[in-house]
């Protein structure tokens, strides 16, 4: 369950933030997770609103937008998309496929007050 | 409502969802790149606050139009005291823990330091494995080891037995170690140029998959009393890892564990990861193993300034 300490760093990322920009209370904080990470969206969800308890964060909303996998393909020339971290190409089976996209675990913004 | 600045009183769009020209304040045109939370202004308005988002041709302020300091949610505006407002952040939530990490391994390259960080599931036989490798490789190498576990100094206890010098790090709640813990781990470890620093993460096969901790290389150990399909189940970890061992061969005439299988899928999951099969019991493999360190570390150990 490390989507504890991943949203413990979510925590300190905001701390970060209400550093530079001196807010009192955040509303919504917008994640964004790939589907090829190692981050499950409800496992983080799950464990936020404990974690934040008490925090900067207490209270706030958690959206998580989902990034799906893609992949740039060096026989096709185009972004396809991609299962896995090491899937092959769906179009033409070309095992190598160079990620571009869904191993994302950022914060992406958040709305305060 | 604006989610910006609190003005307006219908959401047009959700998340994720506008992206289609109009979707802009005041009707004037700006493009996003991304799709964006906004809710849609029926006003021409100068915001009061910085503006965090990264618009393209952006034309939303209106040089006739009033500076409008009351139409935020609360229809006024006091000195000092903000309204609603976004900002951009995007940060990797794991960037705290890969500064630590990229800290310690320059001070691991720079003390000519070869770091591995060996991971698996609870009873992969990890201690034990430690413990032959440096029974084997103490005369030719100095070792280290930082030992992660929830509870207990047992295996720091095991390795110090050795004649490695071992620091324990207790977890408590946590099921991994991260770069941070690592890095005070070093501060009690007087660790001499060529030497050989090996970090037994917390037995788990998934968390410690997403910390780096500033090793050289992940070494993913599984033991052929685990299921062959283990790789598959879970990639994370092989997809993270350069090598995996796979320990106690010497039970397979015991098994019906299919190695072929296992190596097959330890490829699917991860194409260019490394396999040995070995015994930390009988030693057998083992050598490739030596090999495969010793190649690395005089590498790592050469190019220290």
């Amino acid at each position: 369950m490390h989507e504890v300490s991943l949203v413990e760093s979510v925590v300190a990322l905001v701390e970060d933030e209400r550093r530079k920009h001196g807010f009192s209370r955040v509303r919504t904080i917008r994640l964004k997770v790939g589907t090829l990470g190692h981050a499950e969206p409800e496992a983080l969800r799950f464990c936020f609103e404990a974690v934040t308890s008490g925090t900067i964060a207490d209270g706030a909303r958690l959206e998580i937008e989902t990034v799906p996998g893609a992949g740039w393909c060096s026989s096709c020339h185009q972004t396809v998309p991609l299962e896995g971290r090491f899937s092959a190409c769906p179009l033409c089976g070309n095992v190598h496929v160079r990620m571009t996209a869904g191993d994302e675990l950022r914060v992406a913004e958040m709305e305060v007050e | 409502m604006c989610t910006v600045c609190g003005c307006g009183t219908s959401v047009i769009a959700e998340h994720g969802s506008s992206k289609e020209p109009g979707g802009a304040h005041g009707g004037s045109s700006h493009d996003h790149d991304y799709p964006h939370p906004h809710v849609h202004h029926d006003h021409h308005h100068k915001h009061n606050h910085p503006h965090p988002h990264k618009h393209d041709d952006h034309h939303h302020e209106n040089a006739d139009g009033p500076i409008d300091f009351g139409k935020g949610r609360a229809g006024m505006r006091i000195p000092g005291m903000s309204q609603e407002r976004t900002i951009s952040i995007e940060r990797d939530i794991l960037s705290k823990n890969d500064a630590f990490a990229a800290t310690n391994r320059t001070r691991l390259q720079n003390a000519g330091v070869f770091a591995l960080n060996l991971v698996s599931s609870p009873g992969s036989g990890k201690t034990s494995l430690l413990v032959r490798t440096i029974t084997d490789l103490k005369d030719k190498w100095p070792i280290a080891v930082i030992e992660g576990d929830q509870q207990t100094s047992r295996d720091a206890d095991r390795i110090r037995a050795t004649g490695a010098a071992a620091v324990q790090i207790n977890t408590g709640k946590g099921c991994h170690l991260d770069a941070h813990m690592v890095g005070h781990a070093l501060d009690h470890l007087s660790l001499r140029s060529g030497s050989l620093l090996f970090v037994e993460n917390v037995g788990n096969l998934v968390c410690p998959a997403a910390f780096d901790l500033g090793e050289a290389h992940k070494v993913v150990v599984l033991s052929v009393t685990e299921g062959e399909d283990k790789p598959l189940k879970y990639p994370d970890m092989f997809a993270a890892a350069d090598l995996m061992l796979l320990n106690k061969s010497d039970l397979l005439p015991h098994l019906d564990f299919d190695v072929s299988a296992c190596l097959a899928a330890a490829e699917r999951a991860n194409p260019r990861i490394r396999s040995l099969t070995v015994s930390a019991r009988t030693g057998e493999g083992l050598a490739a193993f030596y090999s495969w360190i010793e190649e690395r570390a005089s590498v790592v150990a050469d190019s220290a300034p």
